[in-house]
């Protein structure tokens, strides 16, 4: 089976060149899905609507599949507002990470993707949401590979297509506090855009040295990198069809080469030497998500 | 008036709740389908109706917190909860994984559904969307909005709210923190608990005393310091070049000062967190918020909280210190 791949949202704040640059680059990689839009703060805003829309344009006539991501923490009405125009953009497919997509979706009569952040953790679940207009499904982080199994096993023959989310920081929590703003003694109501000093977040070490976490504003990451590229031929047999590659500041162009050209030699991937080590993947085989 | 709902981990602590004036108890079953599945809490079918009973006798409702979301190829296991508490005729269900949600309706519609906070909604739009679905009558926000946040969202009026006042202090949106199991395989997600007790250690060393979770150091304290239980955010790490509490320090919410706000926005329920806790803490807490609630009921105008009241919260709360947590916009 042939696996697409597939480049999840820019997690982190970029500003507006490094984004524009970054999407040329995209136009050029061997990926064949591109997540667009911010996830993580509301008051990112590097880019505005009508430019998300063009790079989108731009990627689609190069001939990837696009579709725009929502924001997955919603508590104002102005988060209520992005969203609204992101689901009813008529054109791109919407990945919902929040129920408040789903409601607006559902009442607009448009499919849509799961993302990671949406509690789906068994059959019956998945199912419910298929009903509501789900036709990708990308598990939560947490999920583990004989979980999986046993959800497309009961699924089948109706499971959605399954994107895993195979390479990259984890997302693990969200907060209403920005933790970049914290570590600088700011407040998020004055955050002088702080996280955008950080382009593949701030690293947080216990006190013995071991990396444990990532900061990216209200958005905490693992410190390790999750990478699944290994077990490939599982995850196919698993139902999985898309793999999603998290955007990194720093190597994702030669990062998505590699892995096509080893995926079309029928290889794993072998990327250790990006990572500086083998990478996690504690919560496919069951275990803590830092194994 | 706004009803007070207490936590419950025991028959001991329900009979507590109960005789310290709560409005509602809530409780889950002895096993993964409630988010405090600690070794010895809990109750089983048989207990669970014999609390409906007592409430009752106390003319107070029964809830029953069926709030994980149902592991994959268990689904049996959580179906068989919610028909237990439907047999046992509680006052209502807790829940928030959509599967139990939309069993619970279409098998049980008479049965009264409350979106529990592990849900993650914090806007009208997602509260909307449970109340089409599954026809939710209440739903407990997460601990993460503000007070003009969860004002603006009262307004909506989509559903009744219930808000947190007092106890542990989650800092990440419930439903979306998976920081326990990212260290030791189980989170509230997938388990039911948060920094399990198997997982947890406190050893003492020559740099002090050191807490870790799946052998993950998470503080070390002086001898002056006292360690509270460990959970991964509020441990003490480094970012940059400063040692810290990254996320919060050891503390607790307390919404007794703002109570006055809560009643006015329209608030149907102030939940008490704690179903952990020993009978004695649940008198102290629970008498105390009665006090408080009945001094506002009795006058809103001139309602202030008494200094015996915080200083009793504040003695029982994390690091002895208490917070208005992100109802207060400086938090965040």
């Amino acid at each position: 089976m042939y696996i697409r791949l597939a480049l999840g949202p820019v997690l982190y704040h970029w500003n507006r060149d490094q984004l524009l640059d970054f999407y040329q680059e995209v136009a050029e990689a061997p990926v064949e899905i591109v997540y667009l839009g911010e996830t993580v703060c509301p008051k990112r805003r590097s880019l505005r609507w009508t430019e998300w829309l063009k790079i989108g344009q731009m990627l689609k006539d190069r001939g990837k599949e696009v579709v725009l991501s929502t924001l997955t923490l919603v508590e104002a009405e102005s988060d209520l507002s992005q969203i609204e125009r992101t689901c009813r953009n008529g054109e791109f497919l919407v990945e919902a990470n929040d129920t408040a997509a789903i409601h607006v979706l559902v009442e607009n009569g448009r499919p849509f993707v799961g993302g990671p952040a949406l509690n789906v953790y068994n059959a019956q679940t998945l199912a419910r949401i298929q009903q509501l207009g789900l036709v990708r499904w990308i598990p939560p982080l947490e999920l583990s590979g004989a979980g999986l199994r046993t959800i497309t096993r009961e699924r089948h023959p109706s499971a959605p297509e399954i994107e895993l989310f195979a390479y990259g920081r984890m997302p693990l929590a969200y907060s209403a506090r920005c933790f970049t703003a914290r570590a600088h003694g700011l407040t998020r109501d004055h955050c002088d855009f702080i996280c955008g000093q950080y382009p593949s977040g701030l690293q947080v070490e216990t006190q013995d040295g071991q990396h444990i976490f990532t900061l990216n504003g209200l958005q905490t990451q693992s410190g390790t990198t999750l990478n699944l590229l290994p077990h490939w031929l599982e995850l196919t047999q698993a139902g999985v069809g898309i793999l999603r590659i998290s955007p990194d500041a720093r190597n994702t162009f030669e990062l998505l080469c590699r892995i096509r050209n080893a995926l079309d030699d029928g290889k794993a991937p072998d990327v250790s030497d990006l990572i500086g080590d083998s990478g996690n993947d504690g919560y496919w085989r069951g275990l803590a998500g830092c194994m | 008036m706004m009803d007070l709902v207490a936590p419950a981990g025991s028959p001991g602590a329900l009979k507590a709740a109960l005789a310290a004036g709560a409005d509602a108890v809530y409780v889950g079953l002895r096993d993964e389908t409630n988010a405090r599945n600690f070794p010895g809490l809990n109750f089983d079918p048989h207990h669970l109706r014999e609390a409906v009973s007592e409430a009752r006798r106390f003319q107070a409702q029964l809830y029953v917190a069926i709030n994980t979301y149902a592991r994959a190829g268990a689904w049996d296991h959580w179906k068989a909860a919610v028909d237990q508490a439907a047999e046992a005729n509680v006052s209502a269900l807790i829940a928030a994984d959509m599967a139990v949600l939309d069993y619970a309706c279409r098998t049980y519609p008479e049965l009264r559904l409350h979106l529990s906070v592990q849900a993650s909604a914090t806007n009208w739009r997602s509260l909307q969307l449970y109340r089409e679905l599954f026809n939710i009558r209440r739903a407990v926000l997460p601990r993460v909005l503000s007070l003009s946040q969860i004002a603006r969202l009262a307004e909506h009026d989509v559903v009744p709210l219930e808000v947190f006042g007092f106890g542990s202090l989650c800092i990440m949106v419930e439903g979306r923190c998976l920081l326990s199991s990212y260290a030791c395989g189980r989170s509230p997600n997938n388990y039911g608990a948060c920094s399990p007790a198997e997982s947890v250690e406190w050893i003492t060393t020559s740099q002090g005393l050191e807490t870790r979770v799946a052998g993950i150091l998470l503080d070390r304290f002086t001898p002056e310091e006292s360690a509270g239980y460990p959970t991964l955010c509020k441990g003490r790490y480094r970012a940059g070049d400063r040692i810290r509490h990254v996320f919060e320090e050891p503390t607790s919410l307390n919404t007794l000062d703002i109570l006055p706000q809560l009643a006015e926005i329209g608030i149907q329920a102030i939940k008490l967190e704690g179903r952990q806790r020993s009978p004695a803490y649940i008198t102290q807490v629970v008498r105390t918020w009665r006090a408080a609630l009945d001094a506002y009921q009795r006058n809103p105008e001139r309602f202030i909280p008494e200094g015996s009241w915080s200083q009793t919260l504040s003695e029982l709360s994390e690091g002895q210190q208490t917070t208005l947590g992100a109802y207060a916009r400086v938090w965040r």
